[in-house]
Formats: C-alpha cells, structure tokens, sequence
C-alpha cells in the first residue's frame, strides 16, 4: 500500500502493476474493506504533504503481517483470460485514485513526433474534468435487471387476462378450444407442408417457378395479381354498376316475356306472329343478299318445320274442336270460316315455301336479351372477373337508361287481353325498339371502350354510375336490414337476459376474485368443497340411507338463523293456485255447458256434482245427518283450546317445603316464600290462529322434514327469497320444454372423447384481444350457447308464423 | 232407410304415432306450473336418488400397472398419443405402457441409479431422461428393431445431477434443474443459458405451456423463482415457510401456477403477485409431493406422502375428491392424461394406477339420450347441493384409518392454534397484533 503511494510521488507508472494485498472473505467483509480503502486512500492523498504518522503506521502494520509466520493468501489480479470472472479477484487497488493524464502521456514523450497530434488532442482531453461514475456493483445491477424484466414480463402476461375472465364468465367451455373443422382441408393447406421429393415433382416444380405459377396459394398467379392491383377502384365500381343495370334489364326482359306468354288472347298472339313473321321475312331477304350460306341453312330450318307439320295432325280439321266446328258449319258462317282458316293456316305451312315457323314465338324471348349479358367473355383481362362485362355507360345514353330502369313498377301496357289490340301492338312495338335502341346503345359504347383509354371515362362515369343507383331503394333496403339486425339484438339480448335471470340462480356466479382474508376455518364452516371423511365405506343404496339417518341423528337442533321452508311454502303456494283453479271450475254454470237441462233427480243420500251447487241448504242438511252422532265442530274447538293451553306458559313453582321454616306434614310455605320462587314466564307472541276460528297452526318444528330443510343461506345466495326461487324453478323435462331443458342442463365443460386437449394458444390471445376492440364474442366456448340460442329463437319465430 | 250417425271421438295419428320406431314416444304434455304442485318435492326426490346413484357408482380404479422393479420416480405424458405414457423408477429403469392394453410395450435402463425426470419431445418422436449419472439422455420413441441395440440418440454428460427436466412446448430447447437452471440447446452438448440465484440446489423446473418463454422453478432453500428465457437473470424470487417439491402452471390461464408444499398444502400463485398465494389448497395430511393440473385448466391432482391422491378444483380451498387404496403407498408422481378423463399415480410400491378423474362417470360413448340424463342429474345434484342429505351423501368418502386420524389430530391442532392466537390477540394491546390471514401466513418474503 504505501509502496504503492510511494511510487506513484516519483511518478512511475509501475504502479499499475504493483500488486495488493485483498483479504477474500465473504461479500461483506470485501465491501468494508474497500470502504476502509478509499477511507485510507483519501486521508493520505488530503494530506500528502508530511503525515509521517501515517506512514509509520502503515510500516508498522506491514511489519506485524510479516512477522506471522502465516502469510494471508494473496489473491493476484486476473492474469488470464477464464470464462468464470470472480468479483472477488478483480484488482480494487488505486480505486479512489485518479489517474491523471499526464501519468499517460507521459510515456509518449521519449516517443518519436508522430504521435504529437494525438498527444495534442490527449492534452486537450485532461482539461475536460467531467468523470463518469463508477459502475454499481454486479448485485445492485443483477437486481436493476430483475425488476425491469419482471416488470416486462408481467406486462406481457397480463395480456391473458381478458381471455382466462372470459373462460371463466362462460356458460359453456368447449375442449379442445381450437378444433380444425373436419372435413377436407384445402389444397394450400395441405401442400404448405410439403416438398417436391422425386425428380417428377421437383421437374413440375420447376415448371410452375419458370412460369410464376403460385405454389401454395393457387387462388391467384402473379400476373393475376399484377392485373389485381392494375385496375382502380372507381373503374371497378363503374363496371359494376354496368352489370348491374344490365342484370337489371335482363330480368325485365324475362319478366316480360313471361307476361307475354301467360296472356290468353288468341288475336294478340296472332298480331304479333304476323308482325314477327314480317320481321322475319325481311331479315330473310337481307340474309339472302348478304349471306347466302345462313340463308340456305335457315332455308333447312323452315323445310324440317314443313316436315313435322306434314307428319302432325294439327290443323287438319280433325280435332275435337274442328269436328264440333264441322257440326256447326252447316248453319253458322262463323264456323265455316274458321275451319277454312284453319285449311289455309295448313296449306300455308305444309307448302314448300319460305314460311317462318312457329317455334320462332319462343326464340323471340331469348333474341331479346343481349347474349353477352350470359357469356364468359374473352376480351380485355381473361383473367380479372371484374373487366369481364362489357358494358360502359356514357352521360349521354344515360337519361335514356334512365327512364328505363324502373319498368319493373310496370307500365300497365300488358295488362290481361282487354282493350284494343292494336294500340298494344303499337306500343309493344315502340317498347322494344326502345329496348333495342338502348342495346345498340351499349353496344357501341362498348366498342367505343375498347378503343378509348379507361382513364377518361372514369371521373365522369363514375359520378353518372353512382348517381344512377337507385338510392333510394337502396338505402331503404339498408335501413330494412339494419332495422333487422337491431330487431334481432334486442331480441338476443332481451332473451339472454331473461335466460340469464333464470340461470343466475341456479349456476354459482363464476369464480369470485380471491376473498382476502378468507380464513381456513372459516372456509372448513361453509364448505361446500370439503368432504366428509369417514372410516365408512359407503356401496349400496341402503347405505346411504344409513348416512341419512346419521344426519338426522347428529343435525343440531333446529337453527335460528333464517330457516328456509321452502318445501312447505311451496307445494302450498301451487295448492292454493290449484283450489282457485276449482272453485273457478265450480263456478260454471251447468246450463251453459249443458245443452240440455239436466234433470233433477231427487235422491236423498247421494248427492250429484251439479245438486250440490245449487242448493247448499240441502247439503248442509246432508251433512248434519251424516254426522248426526258426533259434534265435530266443539271437538274441533276443544282441540284448539287444547293446543292453546298447552302453549302458553306454566309457573314454574320452586319453593322447597322446610327451607328456612318448620317443614312437616300439612305445613304450606309461607307466603312471601311462595311469591319469591314461583317464577312467571313472559308470555308468547299471540299465536298466529288467534282471530282464525276455524284454523289450527301448528309452529312446531316437523323433525322428519327438518332433515331435509337447509337451514342456512348458502354461499353464492344473499338471502332466502333469492334460494326459494331457484329451488322452485324446475329443471327436468317433465316441467320444461326439450328445448329448455337442453339449455339448462347445458353441462359447463365440454370435452371430446379421445381429443387431446392442448394448452391454450396465443391464437386465442389474438382472438380475445379483438374481440375486446369489437366487443363481439369470437370466442367457441362463448360462441356455441349463442348460436344455438340464436337458432332456437328463429324457430321459435317460425312457430309463430305457423 | 236411415244410415246411423254414430258420433265417436277420433283423434289425428299424426300426433300420437312415431315417424320411425327410432323417434321417442311423443307425450303430450301441458306444462302449466299449477298442474305440477309437487314438482320441487319430485326432483328433490330425483336429486337425491342421482347422489347415492352417483356415490354407488363412483368406482374411481381401473388399473394398476405393474413391472417397475423399484419405486416409480417419475412419468411422462405423450404428446400426441393418450394410450402412450412413460415411466421411469428409482432403479434407473424406464419403461412405455400402452394404457389401452394396460401392458408395458418397452423397457430400457436408461440410467445407473434413479431416473429422475423423463419429458417427451413436442413432436413425440423422441424423449429425455436424466438419472443420478449425472446424463441426459435422449431416445428415441419408438422400439429399435430386431438386432439393433437400445442406444440413446444422445448423451450429455453433466456436471452435477440433473434433477428435473423438461421440455420447452414448441422449440427443440429443454430445460434441466440441479446446481443451476440451465437451458439447453438440442443440437448443443453444452447449456446455452444458466440461471442461478443462491446456491441452494433446486427441485424441479418448468416451462410455461402457454407464454413457453416462461419457466418457473422450485428450490430447498424454500424459494420459489421464476425466469423468463430470454432474460440474462431470473425475475423474482418468493420464499415460503417451507420447501416446495414440484410446481404445475395452469395450461390455460397463463399466469397461474400451482406449488406443492412440504407443508402438506398446495398453493396457487398468480406470477405477477407473488407476495400472496391466490389460493391455499389444503386437505393433505403430510407432504404433497406431485400436482398436475387437468388440460381442461379447471382442476388440478395431487399426490401425497400419506398415501391418497386429491383433486381439487383449481380455485377451491377444499378437495372434492380423495383417491386411495389398500396397497398404495406414497404417491411419489402424479399425471392427468390429456383427455382430462383419467389420472395416472405412479407410488413407492413400484406400481402405476389408472384413476377415473372423475369417480362414477360412465367410461365410452354415451348415447344422446344417456348423455341428457347424466345432464340432467348433474344440475339437480348442483342445484340441490345445500340440502343437509344430499350434501351429506354426496361428501362422503371413505379414507384410511391412518389418514382418518391423522386429519383429526391436525384439525384439533389448527383449532388450538387459532384459539391460542385469538387470546393472546385478547390481551394483547389493541393493534399490536394484525390479522395474519392464512394466504399470507406461508409467505416469508418476495425477493427482487
């Protein structure tokens, strides 16, 4: 030590190396000795002048370890490099020294001048006094480290806590919690977790890589992909709102033509054969100058229509309505006429003539339709389901499609074959131009389309295509949907609540937070959990009945504290409902029941149902005879009198014949002895059948149903009224519907038989967590109850409506 | 000629006659409550036949397995498959059971002196044992074939006995108590982590099967510590009055563990507040030497040295069941199998039994009808509960005279306890004496 201080005077820097002298002991003792170290350290650097006392002091102390013959064990600073650093090696020697700057370079000196710029910078460096602190020791940093990790860690697990509160609030639990759905999985599922193995396999892998086939996720490609991302939102949006005008137009059509088919009137249906007969004609011509081929085809068409009119017997006057024709044409001009027609209408089709067919009627409703409403279309992106319609809407023909959109609402064009046939014609006729021309209409638009760059149309047709939407229908079918589910949450939750009502009191209310001071003897009292243990081995039914008798013997007597009768209170309860039910039932009068008078028959000694509730005098009468021997009415009051008496208090007498007196044989206590020990009993609450004259009520305990009346109110309850109820509300099937009862028995924890149940998984912590952001229960175990409630309620809305 | 009207009464066959012979009987009913006024007497009656059925029934043993020459020190569960489990004894001999055809399927002496601990992979594929030769060793599962030895995949040879072992629930990391926790790596022969926090030599270790960075440990020096692995040091530390002999976290509530104690109780911890147990399980009537909760989370077994198992529910201070038999000494390991329908005790008198985990259930499929009942009479049991006959029924159990006594002599004991606190509090000055409630009782102290 003082070598070492000695040294560093002469200003070498060997000290460094010097080596110390450090007791090893325990933690302790080597924190003391540091702090005796820097103590000593700093006194000598204070006064470093002449403390010669010091120094002495420190001689003489070196002498004394000298002279022990047992030199301490030195313990030298760490020389070489060990995974295993002990705290107690490391060199603590010159701690509260400072090592000044100058000690460093002062070796630099006799360097050569090179290094005198960062001699410089080192120069500069000693003028900075700012000295970091020293390290906390390995303990106090240990236990910095413990805390923030704890800390860190307990954050982390806390994150649990909404989903074990859950489980533990839920009705039902169902496990294993994260079952896979049975049935096949799909295709990247199963080749996720796979790998090409056999030349085969790696050679089409190969394949598929080149041509940036996706692997695992089949459902796109990449160019799909790309295609995906190309197209803007709004070019989708107006493409939909294309299709579905479009959808729109069909259906009208289709509407349309099925009016048209159920309309009875044979001279609409003529007119208009004739009128698509012209048409024909003409687009026959036309296809005859400009495509023969087509033409000769139709041509094959009309000869094979020829053919089986030929082979038919219609129009050959030969049915039943041409025969009743034939009859009448003798008189009626009418007839012959129709029958010529109808000769004609032969003639016309079996001549070897370009004639349009008849099946032409029903081809009509299909050539109405644009095709490529129905068509997988090939154009723009083959790819992309949404460029798959054609269709573009521009601001010009939109007024026109306009008008158009709502002939759903109907245009009372086609009502049933009254009116001039005609006018109908006309307007049937101006209809489907209309129609044709809005067709074309989009037809060309989409030509136009295809030639134009999408980027134009957008702003604009975008605004027309919203605009367009009939919004007004559709925000009526949102507020109707809404209107809808708001209906269904009420009524969900009015039953849950109900439910919850219900089952509140039969199901103990899940787990309570921990009861602090809750002390073993006291829980040892209320126990519902504790077993009785006995030496008994209990097998057989008779057994247990034994066990019963065991209670009755060893059951105290009867507690005061809120004795619960519900057994007795009940079936009364239900009995005095069920005595309504009768006198009710005694009310009803014979003669409307009965639709004949009832006769009266007059038989003295018995009685009918219905003489009885007409003349109770005669009953009476009845009744005094029947009982004429005995009195039961002064029986009955001597019995009550009895039990009165017998209630009330006696005196109880405890005077001792000779105490303090002369005792013998017809000696009488003195008075005042008498009047001091005859003690009187205060008098009991009058009795509860005091002022019923005809009623007895018994307040003694029955013993025998004592055994089975819980005496206390039990844990999860606050007070009797609360138990009354949910022992009185019945479980079984023979009070309850089927499908109450299945909710009620509902068991709480459901396993699979043979499933193995995993510990709970960090999906369900993701799970837990949205739903805490949503507030709707994900959660299976919270889920299968809800479902089936929800089910349950449709059906029982369906039985309503039944 | 008159034709006779004969007016008769005619009911639909609709509504009487069954589809298939299949369908229930239909009963016309009318569920009007004041046709039934005796409904509460009729499932009161019903209820109490359920309880004396359900204690008629309650048959809890199936099995025993036997074949260890020594006492059974530890078992494993198979991850993947319920009829597989793994025992090893105290003569370092460890043998796989098929449970199915209750019959040893492969021995093997994995270790010189006892196998201490034995954890099956996650995958199932292979397993590790340590023994008192300082070894861990891992095997693989399934037998060698004809002509091949039984060899382990690996051997490490450490530097002090291993303790306890076990596996983490996702990552091929496993963990090892003795001297130290250490963490190992499956590919390294030499601990990637260690922890150490006082050098008192520590019992039994295990991950956390929900957060699985998580472990938990217990020591002789009566401390419990927890650790986190991817933390430099351990998290904290509490010491209880007495030892803790093994530990079981909660599989589905992340936070929670359950520590058997020498002290004959079971205490379960919630890991963020460790200075007070959540809840003290007691009804042990010496050292509780084995727990291991139930998959469901919802109940934990316990194995003791007086020879009984217990099960408990995991917040109930009281056991709801008691397991014993004449030839079973004490319990030294305990497991509940992964379908949460049976329980597996491995004893002293080197034989492993099978327990139904739950006394009268009926074993296999149930039919729809079968299953209603069990239902039904489960909620009138519940909902009868507090009547001095059922509750006296249900409760009954018989127990060993041993025990029997024992459980009396420690119920005087507490009570003169008690009243001998509740005295001195009488005359001691107002204040000066807190109430000490049981949970905090057997804490002495959380460390940092």
């Amino acid at each position: 030590m003082a070598k070492s201080k000695t040294t560093r005077k002469k200003g070498k820097v060997t000290k460094m190396t010097s080596a110390t002298v450090v007791v090893q002991g325990t933690e302790d003792d080597e924190e003391e000795l540091h702090q005796a170290l820097t103590e000593d350290v700093i006194s000598a650097s204070e006064d470093e002048g002449g403390s010669d006392d010091e120094r002495k002091h420190c001689r003489l102390l070196e002498a004394i370890s000298s002279l022990g013959g047992k030199t301490r064990k030195k313990l030298t600073e760490r020389s070489e490099a060990s995974i295993q650093v002990s705290e107690f090696t490391v060199n603590a020697e010159g701690e509260g020294d400072k090592i000044n700057l100058s000690d460093l370079i002062g070796t630099l000196d006799k360097a050569p001048t090179a290094l005198t710029a960062t001699k410089k910078q080192l120069k500069n460096l000693e003028h900075n006094h700012t000295a970091l602190d020293t390290p906390l020791t390995r303990k106090e940093t240990e236990q910095i480290q413990r805390v923030v990790a704890f800390e860190k860690t307990s954050k982390e697990v806390s994150r649990w806590q909404s989903v074990v509160v859950q489980n533990q609030k839920a009705e039902q639990l169902v496990f294993p919690l994260n079952q896979e759905p049975s049935g096949p999985k799909r295709m990247e599922h199963v080749v996720s977790g796979w790998k090409a193995q056999t030349p085969l396999e790696q050679e089409i892998f190969n394949l598929l890589h080149v041509n940036q086939q996706p692997l695992h996720n089949p459902v796109l490609t990449q160019n799909e992909e790309a295609t995906m991302k190309a197209m803007s939102l709004e070019e989708a949006k107006i493409r939909r709102a294309e299709l579905q005008k479009v959808r729109a137009l069909q259906s009208y059509y289709e509407a349309k033509a099925r009016r048209e088919k159920k309309i009875k009137s044979k001279t609409y249906h003529r007119v208009q054969k004739k009128v698509m007969r012209k048409e024909y004609l003409k687009r026959f011509d036309e296809m005859v100058k400009t495509d023969p081929a087509a033409a000769l085809e139709e041509l094959k068409k009309m000869e094979l229509s020829r053919m089986k009119e030929r082979m038919s017997l219609k129009h050959q006057n030969s049915g039943k309505w041409a025969r009743s024709k034939a009859i009448m044409a003798k008189y009626d001009d009418g007839a012959r006429k129709a029958m010529q027609q109808q000769l004609e209408v032969n003639k016309d089709l079996t001549m070897k003539l370009v004639i349009p067919t008849n099946e032409e009627d029903e081809d009509e409703v299909a050539e109405a339709l644009p095709d490529f409403v129905n068509d997988a279309e090939p154009i723009l992106d083959p790819i992309n389901p949404w460029m798959r319609g054609k269709l573009s809407t521009e601001p010009a023909a939109q007024e026109e499609s306009n008008c158009l959109v709502p002939p759903a609402a109907g245009p009372g064009d086609v009502k049933a074959g009254d009116g001039p046939d005609l006018l109908r014609e006309e307007e049937e006729q101006v209809e489907e131009t209309e129609e044709e021309a809005i067709l074309r209409g989009f037809e060309e638009r989409r030509k136009l389309r295809r030639a134009k760059d999408a980027v134009e149309v957008a702003p604009v047709v975008m605004e027309e295509s919203e605009a367009e939407m009939p919004t007004g229908k559709k925000a009526e079918m949102v507020t109707i949907e809404s209107s809808d589910d708001d209906d269904e949450v009420v009524e969900i939750s009015e039953f849950t609540s109900l439910y919850r009502g219900l089952v509140k009191d039969h199901v103990e209310p899940p787990v309570e937070p921990p009861r602090a001071g809750a002390d073993p003897c006291v829980s040892q009292g209320e126990g519902p959990a504790l077993l009785e243990e006995g030496l008994v081995r209990v097998r057989t039914l008779e057994d247990m009945e034994l066990l019963g008798q065991d209670v009755s013997a060893c059951e105290p007597a009867p507690q005061t504290t809120q004795t619960l009768s519900t057994e007795q209170t009940e079936p009364q309860s239900a009995t005095k409902q069920a005595d309504g039910k009768r006198k009710r039932k005694k009310m009803i009068d014979p003669n409307e029941v009965l639709t004949k008078e009832a006769k009266v028959i007059k038989v003295p000694f018995a009685p009918t149902a219905v003489e009885d509730v007409e003349d109770t005098d005669e009953q009476r009468f009845i009744i005094k005879e029947a009982f004429a021997g005995d009195d039961v009415i002064s029986d009955f009051l001597k019995d009550k009198k009895k039990q009165e008496s017998a209630g009330m208090p006696k005196v109880v007498d405890l005077t001792l014949p000779g105490w303090g007196e002369w005792g013998g044989g017809g000696l009488q206590p003195s008075r005042s002895k008498r009047k001091r020990f005859r003690i009187k009993v205060a008098p009991p609450p009058p009795r509860k059948d005091q002022k019923l004259l005809n009623v007895i009520l018994s307040e003694k305990r029955n013993s025998s149903v004592a055994a089975h009346q819980v005496s206390q109110v039990m844990f999860p309850f606050t007070n009797p009224a609360q138990f009354e109820r949910t022992i009185r509300a019945p479980v079984g099937h023979t009070w309850n519907t089927g499908n109450a009862v299945q909710k009620i028995t509902a068991p709480k924890i459901v396993t699979q038989l043979g499933a193995i149940i995993e510990p709970i998984s960090r999906e369900e912590l993701v799970k837990g967590e949205n739903q805490a952001v949503t507030g709707k229960s994900n959660l299976r175990s919270d889920q299968g109850p809800q479902q089936k409630r929800r089910s349950q309620q449709k059906k029982k809305h369906k039985h309503k409506k039944n | 000629h008159y034709a006779m009207k004969v007016k008769v009464l005619s009911r639909n066959p609709d509504d009487y006659v069954r589809e298939t012979k299949l369908d229930i009987q239909r009963v016309p009913r009318n569920y009007d409550p004041s046709l039934h006024p005796f409904e509460v007497t009729r499932e009161y009656t019903r209820a109490l036949n359920a309880t004396k059925l359900e204690r008629v029934f309650a048959k809890p043993f199936l099995a025993s397995l036997d074949g260890h020459r020594d006492g059974v020190n530890c078992m494993a569960k198979h991850p993947k498959s319920l009829s597989t489990i793994l025992s090893g004894s105290c003569d370092g001999e460890l043998k796989l059971w098929n449970l199915t055809k209750r019959e040893c399927v492969r021995t093997l002496q994995a270790h010189e002196g006892f196998v201490r601990g034995v954890v099956v992979r996650f995958c199932g594929s292979s397993f590790f044992t340590i023994g008192d030769d300082k070894n861990i060793k891992q095997w693989k599962m399934e037998t060698p074939g004809y002509g091949e030895e039984e060899e382990p995949i690996n051997t490490i040879l450490g530097k002090s006995v291993f303790t306890s072992i076990d596996h983490h629930h996702k990552d091929a990391v496993f963990v090892t108590s003795g001297q130290q926790v250490d963490i190992w790596d499956e590919q390294r022969t030499s601990p990637i982590r260690s922890f150490s926090w006082g050098v008192d030599s520590i019992n039994c270790v295990r991950f956390n099967p929900v957060e699985t960075e998580l472990l938990a440990s217990c020591a002789s020096d009566r401390s419990i510590v927890l650790y986190d692995m991817r933390e430099a040091a351990p998290l904290k530390k509490v010491i209880m009055t007495m030892r803790s002999n093994t530990l079981c976290w909660n599989p589905m509530e992340a936070y929670h563990f359950t520590c058997c104690n020498e002290d004959y109780n079971l205490y379960t911890y919630d890991m963020r507040y460790l200075d007070k147990p959540y809840t003290v399980h007691m009804d042990h009537v010496s050292a509780v030497l084995d727990v291991d909760y139930s998959p469901t989370g919802q109940e934990f077994v316990s194995a003791s040295f007086d020879k009984s198992i217990r099960i408990f529910p995991k917040d109930g201070g009281h056991s709801r069941e008691v397991y014993h038999t004449k030839r079973m000494q004490h319990v030294i390991c305990i497991k509940w199998s992964s379908d949460n329908k049976y329980i597996l005790s491995g004893s002293d008198e080197m034989n492993i039994r099978l327990w139904k985990a739950n006394a009268a259930e009926k074993l296999g499929m149930l039919a729809p009808r079968e299953k209603a009942a069990v239902n039904y009479n489960q909620k009138l049991k519940e909902k009868f509960q507090h009547h001095p006959q059922i509750r006296r029924i249900a409760r009954h159990r018989h127990l060993p005279k041993a025990v029997y006594s024992q459980v009396k002599e420690i119920r005087i004991m507490k009570e003169a306890r008690s009243r001998k606190e509740r005295n001195v509090r009488k005359h001691a000055k107002p204040g000066s004496m807190p109430v000490v409630t049981e949970k905090e009782k057997h804490v002495v102290t959380v460390v940092k």
